[in-house]
């Protein structure tokens, strides 16, 4: 690990500001991604702020009738609020459906929607990566890329967003608030939160230098059956190979977004209209675009398969 | 050069030795030599409380909690694994809660209190989980052992709180203890062995005595 200076920030706008004037510096909150990434020279800030003590670690209740999260409110926590398992269960699902439970008690809400993906080539230092290392190449593109995105790739990148909570995030429409090292705010609705790789892979989401998350905010309740499914490599512990979040109602209407198969949540609006038409048709609407490689072109049919699984739990 | 089993050293001193080398290439460089910033580590001070004893320590900022418990508090009994958080050798409770002391950093533990497996019972004192894991036969070399029983101890305080799982049938019910929910929860802590059975006999145990 490389030395690095370390502060604790007292307040949003001091911590947005403490990182916008230091080259290389960083916030930390939960560590758990950052920590391993910084062991493996792979982040390699000069400085820390440390956003731990910002009291932004409750639920409240959203003026709009939804839900506000804090942003350092423990994945645990999320998942084990009562409102959230009762109203917001597909965000309750994908929580538990990711890492294990000593990281659930330390990563955080925001923290979580900033985890970096986990493309081995992106983890290995030998290997070129644009992500890593802008302009060196992609080593995913004709290498072992099982777990890599089939839909939204660019030519400069196939890594996939690891993050399970983010694609239930994205199917509930939440947003996401932050403070500007100004001090100003401003809220990024979760479609936009997340880039695709195009030719800037390095670039992961719409945050600007030293802009801090704040706050989740999730719409009213949505209703309808809630249901994050996850197929992996393990029954426990493991990143996703393809996942499902769907909220879907009685007449079988719904929305629905993937995990595993891009650079960010994958949801397309547009093809919710046929979901009471089956899995088939709503696949082929949200994969048109896909460009699977040859190790991961089995997605394709697993998203079906796991689509129609998920309509099919929905209805009993 | 000395054939290897003519040199009287152990691997302690070899450790050491590779110590001294690392602190003469730290010494300082002639001038218009570039310095590394990878060799002026940041010192800053950190008090927290371990097992009922306040701590205060002055170390390089980049000390995890594990090396910190180890090597500064030479508290052993939490293990260095994988050192990336995959396999939970390291977990301790901060605050209550079973965390991975490998991925976060001691300098984030101000004013925090620690409990390790020294922590939860000592040989002539054992905690109930400590005593259940030697009758199950929980463990066969040991080595991920004091992360299974943090872990063990923090799932059932888990499921006690009402705290749902990935298994847990439903999420507005109340959470059941079963065979299922502990080897689902206690899947952050590998044991290369293959002990797990014993392990959750072991659990089953203790939250069955508990009531």
């Amino acid at each position: 690990m490389r030395s690095f200076t370390y502060e604790r920030a007292n307040t949003p706008g001091e911590a947005a500001a403490a990182v916008a004037r230091t080259p290389g510096a960083r916030f930390i909150a939960g560590g758990t991604n950052l920590l391993d990434l910084m062991k493996l020279q792979i982040e390699t800030p000069t400085h820390l702020v440390d956003v731990n003590g910002l009291k932004l670690d409750t639920i409240e209740p959203a003026p709009e009738g939804g839900l506000r999260i804090g942003a350092l409110v423990r994945n645990t926590d999320l998942a084990a609020d009562e409102r959230v398992r009762r109203d917001y269960a597909v965000l309750s699902r994908a929580l538990l459906a990711g890492a294990s439970g000593q990281l659930r008690n330390r990563a955080t809400t925001a923290g979580n929607l900033l985890q970096r993906t986990r493309c081995p080539y992106f983890y290995d230092t030998a290997q070129p990566c644009n992500k890593r290392q802008p302009g060196s190449g992609c080593s995913a593109l004709d290498g072992v890329s099982r777990q890599l995105g089939i839909v939204g790739v660019s030519d400069a990148c196939i890594a996939t967003n690891p993050s399970d909570m983010a694609v239930a995030m994205r199917v509930l429409d939440a947003t996401v608030e932050t403070v500007k090292p100004g001090g100003v705010s401003r809220t990024i609705p979760i479609a936009e939160f997340h880039r695709l790789p195009g030719d800037t892979p390095h670039v992961e989401t719409a945050l600007e230098a030293g802009e801090l998350i704040i706050a989740v905010t999730l719409p009213p309740p949505l209703g309808g059956r809630q249901i994050y499914r996850k197929v992996r490599d393990r029954a426990s512990y493991a990143f996703a190979l393809v996942s499902v979040a769907a909220v879907i109602h009685q007449d079988g209407t719904g929305r629905v977004a993937l995990g595993g198969v891009a650079h960010k949540p994958w949801r397309i609006e547009a093809a919710e209209a046929d979901l009471p038409r089956g899995p088939k048709v709503v696949t082929e609407q949200l994969l048109a675009d896909a460009k699977p490689t040859h190790d991961n072109a089995f997605k394709r049919p697993l998203v079906e398969r796991t689509l129609g699984a998920v309509i099919s739990q929905a209805r009993n | 050069m000395a054939h290897p089993s003519e040199l009287n050293v152990n691997r302690r001193e070899v450790i050491a030795g590779a110590g001294a080398c690392a602190a003469v290439a730290a010494a300082p460089l002639p001038a218009g030599a570039q310095r590394s910033r990878v060799e002026t580590p940041v010192l800053t001070q950190v008090s927290f409380n371990v097992n009922g004893q306040l701590h205060t320590l002055e170390i390089d900022t980049r000390t995890t909690l594990l090396d910190a418990l180890r090597e500064h508090l030479h508290l052993t009994g939490t293990k260095k694994g994988c050192d990336h958080g995959q396999c939970g050798a390291c977990t301790v409770l901060v605050d209550g809660r079973r965390i991975n002391s490998c991925l976060t950093l001691a300098v984030m533990h101000q004013g925090d209190t620690v409990t390790t497996i020294e922590g939860l019972g000592t040989p002539d004192n054992l905690h109930p989980m400590q005593a259940a894991f030697i009758k199950h036969d929980g463990y066969q070399c040991g080595y991920c052992t004091p992360g299974q029983i943090c872990s063990g101890v923090a799932v059932l305080d888990e499921i006690k709180a009402g705290i749902p799982s990935h298994v847990t049938a439903d999420l507005t019910g109340s959470v059941q203890l079963s065979e299922a929910e502990i080897r689902e929860r206690m899947s952050g802590n590998i044991c290369r062995c293959g002990a797990y059975s014993n392990i959750v006999e072991a659990m089953t145990e203790v939250a069955e005595k508990q009531g």
